[in-house]
């Protein structure tokens, strides 16, 4: 990872760091309103402090922290941030082939720092797996920068929301910044006809299944989305392989 | 300001291990995972689909119902937001853009009209 020097060394580290800078701001906007909401809704500032270095994921510790404070049972927040996360598990299938020529417990490391925007940018910079030793090197040093920008921006932000939580008023509503962040990428996503109907089938479909328990209508909206862009696609004229993105 | 818990602290762990869990789903095993086409093609909507599962409730409801009036300021940030995105098509700090032309539009409304 970025403690390495064969990666923190590699140009492809800097080139990693390079194109996750402007979306640092972003990135540190929502960590703070992420901070600020622990503190705000009544977790002690060592939980704060403990959640933003160990869980490392706005959207599930947002998703949590309501459920910590109404006291639900352990497993239903455990589910409920499993279900919020489980995009990464289908960016985890993106990312096998160019994960596993490393050993298992930096694979687990990468996975743990690899949030939705280096997800993207990575696949982006890397459509294809790299083919040899060096481009697969290129590829891992490219990762690790990308991530210890995200990483610091996302902690170093959160951190300083813990603290200033007594100094902004919840009222402002600056959470929704981290809203804005994400529809910034969605709309990044938005290359294809198609995936714009995945936009709109899985934001009616998680309205409508609001009510459905540990925040499933979200994974039943992105199943409902995928099913039916998949039946689309036969209407679609032929595109090259790999064009996407 | 709440008080320190064990429960709250083992909680916290164990949502850190989901983090993990989930992040390196699919490449914790040695095991070669024969992808079906269909998955592999459903990769090209997934991640969107997603986003657009957490957004859009987030900018639509209130209080787990469907809000019933246009005078809500998320929905005038949230097309500012996009609107700017695809007026500087995604060039250079597009998201950073995003989320201030977004703002500009929602501090306004929010505070001064309280909508």
């Amino acid at each position: 990872m970025f403690l390495r020097p064969t990666h923190y060394r590699h140009p492809a580290f800097s080139a990693g760091m390079a194109q996750m800078w402007p979306q640092a701001p972003g990135i540190a906007a929502w960590g703070l309103m992420t901070g600020v909401a622990m503190v705000k809704s009544g977790m002690s500032v060592f939980e704060s402090v403990l959640m933003t270095l160990l869980v490392f994921a706005g959207s599930s510790q947002l998703a949590a922290i309501p459920l910590l404070v109404a006291g639900a049972p352990a497993w239903v927040i455990l589910a409920t941030g499993f279900c919020v996360n489980l995009r990464f598990v289908v960016f985890s299938l993106h990312m096998r082939p160019y994960m596993m020529h490393l050993p298992l417990w930096e694979r687990l490391m990468h996975g743990y720092l690899t949030a939705d925007l280096t997800y993207v940018l990575f696949t982006r910079q890397y459509p294809k797996p790299g083919a040899t030793a060096d481009e697969r090197l290129a590829q891992t040093a490219y990762l690790a920068g990308n991530c210890a920008v995200n990483w610091g921006s996302w902690i170093s932000a959160s951190l300083v929301g813990v603290v200033a939580a007594n100094f902004i008023p919840t009222q402002w509503g600056l959470g929704f910044a981290g809203i804005l962040c994400l529809i910034g990428i969605l709309c990044s996503l938005a290359s294809t006809r198609l995936r714009l109907v995945a936009v709109g089938v899985a934001g009616v479909a998680a309205v409508v299944a609001y009510a459905l328990p540990l925040k499933l209508n979200i994974v039943a909206a992105i199943a409902v989305a995928v099913l039916l862009c998949l039946s689309l696609e036969r209407f679609e004229p032929q595109r090259p392989a790999g064009a996407s993105h | 300001m709440g008080n320190t818990d064990l429960w709250t602290v083992a909680v916290i762990i164990g949502l850190a291990c989901v983090t993990v869990i989930a992040r390196s789903f699919f490449f914790m095993s040695n095991k070669p995972w024969g992808l079906p086409h269909w998955a592999q093609r459903g990769l090209q909507y997934a991640p969107i689909a997603a986003l657009a599962a957490v957004i859009v409730p987030e900018i639509v409801m209130a209080q787990g119902a469907l809000i019933e009036t246009w005078r809500d300021a998320r929905l005038f940030a949230a097309v500012a937001g996009a609107g700017y995105f695809f007026w500087c098509r995604g060039a250079g700090q597009a998201v950073l853009g995003t989320i201030v032309a977004g703002m500009v539009v929602y501090l306004p409304l929010h505070l001064g009209l309280g909508w």
